[in-house]
């Protein structure tokens, strides 16, 4: 396939785009806030199944209501008669609370009810919860910042951190204005959306690092153009092969992994993008040229 | 890239195989197995409970520094020091003294000091002392004295845990600290778990106090299992640290459960003489501040043995028993974080699972072939013995799968054919230049080796990081994920090679179409 897509003439129309979806991101996540499951907000979480399929979701929140159990969020989750309840954590939830929940259910919905699930976090370790994941994250992105400062030039390294942030605050962003739950497992999959998108822009890095000196007399747009359309036959292979396992988990993997299956989906098709679009524009930005090689290359290769 | 010596040949195959042998592990007779090796289910796989237990040692610290205020009165009156002003607080106590630098020396001397012992291991006093103004001191736990208390107690409680969980009978149960309040108890194919939550929910101490309106130590009002409020003397007869056995059992004439107990030496002297002396009177038995019943003493029990009755269900009466059996917690345990899976869910996980694990590799091997043709078939089986390969490191390591750790088996093999993909494009490339086939092949392999590693690297750095900080399903993510990286690696760049080297080989130039 020779494919010459014209990439850089682009740039700068995905810039804005890029620098707008960020900015309605980082508005969201600060004002609209994040939609914390119970790992990172405190509480207790049950998944129920009913033998009674005509159980009705408003009878489950009426009864639930009446214990005064303060905020009670119960939706359907996956088959018919499966619900999940979420509790808000309250000081003195105590050991009964479980079985008590269970008791006024079987009581009110005259239906034979299985907790398939339950999880109980209390507030100390979900603030713990939290600031690990918080930490993870930022500890991943250091150590990526940190590989790719040895391997490449400076000016690279800023450019994947860019497109490294920009990927993270836009999958985070999306999930902030769609209201969908943030656990441990988003956290999961936001650390491997780092890894992936890291891997995408390192294999274009790369690339370009090489046509750079081997082509002397291009310039930086022309080289990354050259460069991104010479992968782009892999960047597709690799994204098309990623997204149909993921679509596999998203669709089939049932309802436990359904967020971190679509917050992966989300960070593939986005650092996929970003490695093309965000990546590369930043080493056009600072005007790097084959002479920005020269002095480290020596140094580097074995 | 393409030239392999035999032994090459020999060491990549049977390095494979090797690895390989561990995944079939996973399939013999469990009853039998030839090596005891397997891949564990996570709870959230195989049904069970996860428990995170946090100590409170507040009570504790109170109560010890309640047992300090005789000794130390008793030496300030020794050494003619005149206190007053004597208040015992939550975690301190707090007095004024006519000599302050007397005590100072008395209470930091090294000899025989039974009020404040030295611990050798931290160099330190157990006691600490603040001097206030107005010749007022303060007398509390050192940093090291809390440590202390605090580390005997998280200790003593494992203990616990662990007999009350072995006397339920789960199998396998892992229980462990986890940092210096905490104890995790991990509980495979739990059926109840609200009863192992209660059973570690009580501290059960037990005591038994005699029923008396005015005692000369005084009396805690406390409500008796039928409604009835009791004056109970403050003054402990006995405590369940006497008892050296406890079980369930039926009363002879009404038939109901009642818990029988055994009593040490010590603890049938004392019961004894108790009895003998207050006959007719009313014996408390208080479990954690609350009667269970308080029957009238008849005639004087000497035996050693008696039978506590209150309005149980067989149930709650063995599980009294096996409270009493297993001893008092030395501090009250909360439940901080709880994780239970029902066993039928667990399977649900297990079959969508391997439903999307099945259905994404069938749609990736496709999808390779249909582009890249022979070669695609070459990735495919590199993808088919990275899996194996995968499995039995897995296996090695006795890793637990968890259902986040077969959505990364899923992503490996979405993620895997990355490294055959960069290769097979690299070589596309160079055979638009390069005449020979296999120097293009030669180079392409070579070329690309650099970036397959940066690409790969970058990953495993996430993963390791998730492996670091995850808890739980999501370590089982991290380690499937990271493992997945390095048995990609292994299989794109000597098993998948070799088997291109061979087709490359073998062909005649022109027949190659990538």
């Amino acid at each position: 396939m020779n494919r010459n897509i014209n990439f850089s003439a682009k740039f700068k129309l995905a810039n804005i785009l890029s620098l707008f979806i960020f900015i309605i991101s980082i508005l969201f996540i600060l004002f609209k806030g994040l939609n914390y499951g119970i790992d990172f907000k405190g509480g207790t979480l049950i998944e129920l199944r009913s033998n009674n399929t005509n159980v009705n979701i408003s009878e489950i929140r009426a009864s639930l209501n009446s214990m005064n159990l303060g905020d009670v969020n119960v939706k359907e989750f996956g088959k018919k008669g499966d619900y999940l309840i979420k509790v808000e954590a309250k000081a003195g939830n105590n050991n009964e609370l479980i079985p008590e929940i269970k008791k006024t259910l079987i009581n009110n919905l005259n239906a034979e009810i299985n907790f398939r699930r339950v999880e109980n976090v209390g507030p100390k370790v979900s603030s713990e919860l939290l600031q690990s994941g918080i930490i993870a994250i930022s500890l991943s992105l250091a150590a990526m910042l940190f590989y790719i400062w040895i391997r490449f030039e400076w000016q690279f390294s800023i450019g994947s951190i860019v497109a490294l942030f920009h990927d993270v605050i836009i999958t985070i962003g999306i999930f902030s204005i769609l209201s969908l739950e943030i656990n441990l497992s988003i956290i999961a999959a936001v650390l491997t959306i780092v890894g992936y998108s890291m891997n995408d822009t390192v294999v274009i890095y790369d690339r370009i690092r090489e046509n750079l000196n081997k082509h002397t007399q291009l310039n930086i747009s022309e080289t990354a153009n050259l460069s991104i359309n010479e992968t782009l036959s892999r960047t597709i292979i690799t994204s098309v092969t990623t997204l149909l396992a993921l679509l596999s988990i998203y669709i089939l993997g049932g309802e436990i992994l359904r967020g971190f299956s679509f917050a992966m989906i989300l960070g593939v098709l986005i650092g996929t993008y970003s490695s093309i679009f965000v990546a590369a524009p930043v080493l056009k930005f600072f005007k790097v040229s084959y002479k920005t090689l020269e002095k480290k290359e020596e140094k580097i290769v074995p | 890239m393409l030239n392999f010596s035999k032994i090459n040949i020999l060491s990549i195959y049977l390095i494979f195989l090797f690895i390989s042998f561990f995944s079939i592990l996973n399939f013999q007779n469990e009853k039998d197995p030839l090596i005891n090796k397997k891949v564990n289910l996570g709870l959230d796989l195989q049904g069970g409970s996860y428990l995170l237990l946090e100590i409170d040692s507040d009570p504790l610290i109170q109560e010890k520094i309640q047992s300090k205020v005789i000794p130390l009165k008793k030496l300030l009156k020794k050494n003619n020091l005149n206190y007053s002003n004597f208040t015992i607080n939550k975690q301190d106590l707090i007095f004024s003294l006519n000599d302050v630098e007397k005590f100072k020396l008395l209470l930091f001397s090294k000899k025989d000091n039974f009020l404040n012992p030295y611990i050798d291991k931290y160099n330190s006093f157990e006691l600490d002392l603040e001097i206030l103004e107005n010749n007022n001191v303060r007398v509390l736990f050192s940093k090291y004295g809390l440590l202390t208390i605090n580390n005997s107690a998280l200790k003593q409680s494992i203990e616990i845990v662990r007999r009350r969980i072995d006397d339920v009978g789960t199998k396998e149960p892992t229980i462990l600290q986890r940092g210096d309040k905490r104890i995790l108890v991990e509980l495979p194919g739990l059926k109840n778990p609200e009863r192992i939550k209660n059973l570690l929910g009580q501290t059960a101490q037990l005591n038994f106090r005699l029923v008396a309106d005015n005692e000369e130590f005084g009396v805690d009002q406390l409500i008796s299992e039928n409604g009835e409020e009791l004056n109970v003397s403050k003054r402990i007869v006995m405590s369940g640290e006497n008892l050296i056995d406890a079980q369930p059992n039926f009363n002879n004439q009404s038939n109901e459960p009642t818990v029988s107990f055994t009593l040490d030496r010590l603890g049938a002297q004392k019961f004894g003489r108790t009895t003998t002396d207050n006959v007719g009177k009313r014996l408390a038995i208080v479990l954690d501040g609350k009667i269970v019943s308080a029957p009238s003493i008849n005639e004087p029990i000497t035996s050693g043995s008696g039978m506590i009755s209150g309005n149980f269900s067989f149930q709650e009466a063995t599980d009294l028993a096996l409270l009493l059996r297993s001893g008092a917690l030395p501090t009250p345990l909360d439940v901080v974080e709880e994780r239970t899976v029902g066993p039928d869910l667990g399977e649900d996980s297990i079959k969508s699972g391997i439903t999307s694990l099945v259905i994404g590799f069938v749609l990736v091997i496709f999808f390779m072939i249909y582009k890249y043709k022979i070669f695609g078939l070459v990735a495919n089986l590199a993808l088919i013995a990275n899996l194996i390969m995968l499995v039995g490191v897995l296996t090695i390591l006795e890793a637990t799968l968890t259902l986040p750790g077969i959505a990364g088996i899923i992503l490996t093999v979405g993620m895997a054919v990355d490294a055959n993909v960069l290769i097979f494009e690299r070589i596309k490339e160079e055979l638009k230049t390069e005449k020979s086939i296999i120097h293009a092949f030669d180079i392409g392999y070579t070329k690309a080796k650099i970036t397959v590693l940066d690409a790969n690297i970058t990953t495993l750095i996430a993963a390791v990081i998730l492996f670091a900080f995850g808890s739980g399903p999501v370590k089982g993510f991290a380690i499937t994920l990271g493992i997945g990286i390095i048995t990609t690696l292994y299989s794109a760049y000597f098993l998948a090679r070799h088997l291109t080297s061979m087709i490359v080989l073998k062909k005649k130039e022109g027949e190659i179409n990538l």
